[in-house]
């Protein structure tokens, strides 16, 4: 990349005196790793659990699944992408969110209009027009 | 003789009917062309200029030379588009009643969607970027922008957008489905030309270019300001390019997603938006809406930006109520992610949906009429300079008003049930275009143009061009509001109606008055070089506040021998103030990103990997996709990327010698 050296250069200059490493990237630990792979571990394992095992009914399965998919993302950006409110000086973190809530709002709406869209069209026959 | 296989493969569905020799218009454009092109080349090599270009601007990773060459761009294609309305208010001055006019529909539909293309991703977009690329840096006291070379890279692409753009008037079609290509017209059934696919690679090959300038732009505000500078202290244009280069970085993708499930559904039959087999058209329209109001202030806020900095500027005054301007342009970054749908309240989702994004249309001017009014308060007592830039400024703030109202009459659904699809609308949104983005963008380059170049533009030809855009603007589209609100629909090449043709040969006179605007600023680009040693100027010739202006005009390579430490929130005129000198000894040697000749191949490729998709020539664009790659990976390994300006060579720079031969 062309960027480090035109990147540091000014920051160089600018911030931390000389040198590459200087930039506020959140480093991991050996120990956040390991916390991260267990957790990991664990959110993958259950919901094959639940699957495999058939303890729940379908439809609290499924949800079940989402819910720790969802936690699983948490885990990921917190232990592997090790996004917090330091990283960069919290400019990582606030990416992070206005992109969650970007994606949020785009979902969301689109849902939203086409669920009314599909709701106030004009009642049709099933079978009426192929593929509808 | 070759069989018709065999043709088929080289030259997938090209052939000589595809060059359009038969229309006499196209005809005499594509010689025209050819004549000037084929001068401008024998020029270039008669004063044997071509290495001079290749390696002082190509493929320059400078953002100032990157800068310069997206506002010639941004201009090349405002002629273009230009023409193209041309063309639309000539057609529609005389095509009444039984006169057929010269276009037919066919051309015509192509002509409107090609306008509103260059108009919105090759002109507007280019001239926005532009300016970010030449003054951001230096308003941040930086040396560059954070990746120099995908900056390079990012222009050449929107470049190769463009020349596919350019390639679809003489070759084949371009599409006939408006400017955002709407389906089902785009869909294959309704348009097996190549139109569409020319349009979809275009702006997929500029799209990339964007999204990477935009990324690169939010790393260098983040993370190369000069010490002191907080982000409360930044300057407002600073502000309103992170603003919008971050939306760019939101939005761009969706497009990108939208486009390419279009070209799915052309290339490999897909369902996506088709009639049929579970496809939904909407859902094409309220992705690129998606896009495409926060688009609207991607190009906006920028120029806001510029109104500001001049405003202040010329007032004497510091920006009245500064951390309100930040505040309305983050809030305005985030409420035009809640207002898309006001482009299609008549698609029907109901009450609830609608009254929600109509009401969140009219929350939107409330930060932006705070700006108004900061501007106006900037004003209020000041010690105003009427030059060209701050005429700018007051032409803005009376057409944009202007605009900003009938926008706010448009977001009630009722009305916009009236109205959509009228004329009302097209004219409000040239308003706001042309009233907001066009006349801040004009504003910008006549107030740095002397930091670029080193010497003023001519005022005199600054005026008429001023004065032909503006008087321009409101004769050509007054009319089109008014028989917009009386109903006439848009995209129309004739109609029936004889009373309303007053209002469209008054609507053609005034893109006339425009057109002498336009020339006007061509003559003014020439006189003052011509003039360039009377109009010189020193660094600071409009009394600036920001950094930019602490440097030389134009500035050395490196923008500042030493990068500046910021106090105060007008960092420049803090520096006036204390009477700061500028140190002239004990230089170091300054490390800089070398130029590379990558972007331009890449670029080229990618324009080659275009028209091989759009002309089904599979063997090509797989050669020129698998060059592609194999160039981007290659210039991965390529170490030598920077160099040492000596500090000799500073030293010289910096106390006005010429620099040593071979600098």
């Amino acid at each position: 990349m062309s960027g480090p050296h035109a990147h540091t250069d000014p920051v160089a200059a600018g911030h931390h005196g000389a040198g590459h490493h200087g930039d506020g990237h959140g480093h991991g630990t050996r120990r956040g790793y390991l916390i991260g792979f267990l957790l990991s571990v664990v959110l993958t394992a259950v919901p094959f659990a639940l699957v495999m095992t058939g303890i729940l009914s379908a439809p609290v399965t499924a949800v079940a699944i989402i819910l720790l998919a969802f936690v699983q993302i948490l885990v990921h950006t917190v232990f592997f992408l090790h996004v917090n409110p330091k990283a960069e000086g919290g400019w990582t973190l606030l990416a992070l969110v206005f992109t969650g809530v970007i994606v949020t709002l785009v979902i969301a709406g689109s849902l939203w209009i086409m669920f009314h869209l599909n709701s106030n069209m004009m009642p049709m026959q099933p079978g009426s027009m192929p593929g509808m | 003789m070759l069989s018709d296989s065999l043709l088929k493969t080289i030259f997938g569905r090209l052939s000589f009917e595809s060059f359009p020799i038969h229309e006499p218009i196209l005809l005499v454009t594509f010689i025209g062309v050819m004549v000037g092109g084929v001068g401008v080349v024998a020029l270039i090599t008669k004063f044997r200029l071509w290495g001079w270009l290749w390696r002082d601007w190509f493929t320059s990773v400078d953002h100032k030379k990157i800068g310069i060459m997206y506002m010639i761009l941004g201009f090349i294609m405002l002629l273009r588009g230009f023409a193209d309305a041309l063309m639309m208010r000539t057609q529609q001055a005389i095509a009444f009643g039984g006169n057929p006019g010269y276009l037919p529909p066919h051309h015509y539909d192509q002509v409107f969607t090609a306008h509103g293309t260059i108009m919105i991703f090759f002109v507007a977009i280019p001239f926005v970027v532009g300016l970010i690329n030449y003054v951001m840096p230096l308003q941040i006291g930086a040396r560059d922008v954070a990746f120099p070379y995908l900056n390079n890279l990012s222009f050449w692409l929107t470049v190769a957008g463009a020349a596919l753009v350019m390639v679809s008037l003489f070759v084949g079609e371009f599409s006939r489905a408006g400017w955002l290509n709407y389906v089902p017209v785009s869909n294959l059934q309704n348009s097996p030309d190549t139109g569409p696919d020319y349009y979809l690679w275009a702006l997929q090959i500029a799209g990339v270019g964007t999204t990477l300038s935009a990324i690169n732009m939010v790393t260098t505000i983040i993370k190369m300001r000069a010490p002191g500078m907080t982000m409360m202290k930044m300057p407002i244009f600073t502000w309103t390019a992170l603003c919008s280069n971050v939306l760019a970085v939101a939005i761009f993708p969706i497009l990108t997603a939208a486009f390419a499930m279009l070209m799915l559904d052309r290339y490999v039959g897909t369902d996506f938006f088709t009639n049929d087999l579970g496809g939904n058209a909407m859902m094409y329209w309220n992705l690129v809406w998606i896009w495409g109001h926060p688009e609207v202030y991607v190009l906006v806020l920028p120029t806001f930006g510029i109104f500001s900095e001049i405003t202040s500027t010329f007032s004497g005054k510091r920006l009245f109520g500064y951390s309100s301007m930040v505040y309305a342009t983050v809030v305005i970054t985030i409420l035009a992610f809640l207002v898309w749908l006001h482009h299609f309240f008549t698609m029907g989702s109901g009450a609830s949906v609608n009254s929600f994004f109509g009401i969140a249309t009219m929350v939107i001017s409330i930060p932006t009429g705070a700006k108004i009014f900061n501007w106006l308060f900037t004003m209020y007592r000041g010690q105003i300079r009427f030059e060209l830039p701050m005429m700018w400024v007051v032409a803005f703030l009376i057409t944009f008003t202007v605009g900003g109202m009938t926008g706010v009459l448009l977001a009630v659904p009722p009305a916009d049930f009236v109205l959509h699809n009228s004329l009302f609308l097209v004219a409000h949104f040239h308003n706001v275009i042309i009233g907001g983005v066009l006349f801040g963008l004009f504003a910008g380059v006549q107030y740095w143009f002397p930091k670029a170049f080193g010497f003023r533009l001519d005022p005199f030809w600054g005026k008429v061009n001023f004065w032909g855009w503006v008087i321009g603007y409101w004769v050509a589209w007054t009319p089109i509001y008014i028989v917009g609100l009386m109903g006439t629909t848009r995209r129309m090449n004739h109609f029936d109606d004889p009373t309303l043709q007053p209002w469209f040969v008054i609507a053609a006179i005034g893109a006339a008055i425009i057109a002498v605007g336009i020339a006007a600023f061509l003559i003014q680009i020439a006189v003052s070089i011509k003039n360039r040693d009377k109009l010189r100027v020193d660094g600071d010739p409009w009394d600036g506040r920001t950094l930019e202006w602490a440097t030389t005009s134009p500035p050395p390579a490196y923008n500042f021998a030493f990068t500046p430490v910021v106090h105060e929130l007008d960092a420049w005129y803090d520096m006036k103030d204390k009477k700061a000198q500028a140190p002239k000894d004990g230089f170091r040697a300054i490390h800089m990103p070398r130029n590379t000749g990558v972007g331009v191949i890449v670029s080229a490729l990618a324009l080659v990997l275009g028209f091989a998709m759009v002309w089904y020539i599979w063997w090509l664009a797989a050669i020129s996709f698998a060059g592609l790659i194999a160039v981007s990976i290659g210039h991965t390994f390529n170490y030598d990327r920077d160099y040492y300006i000596p500090a000799e060579d500073v030293t010289r720079t910096e106390r006005g010698l010429p620099a040593a031969a071979g600098a």
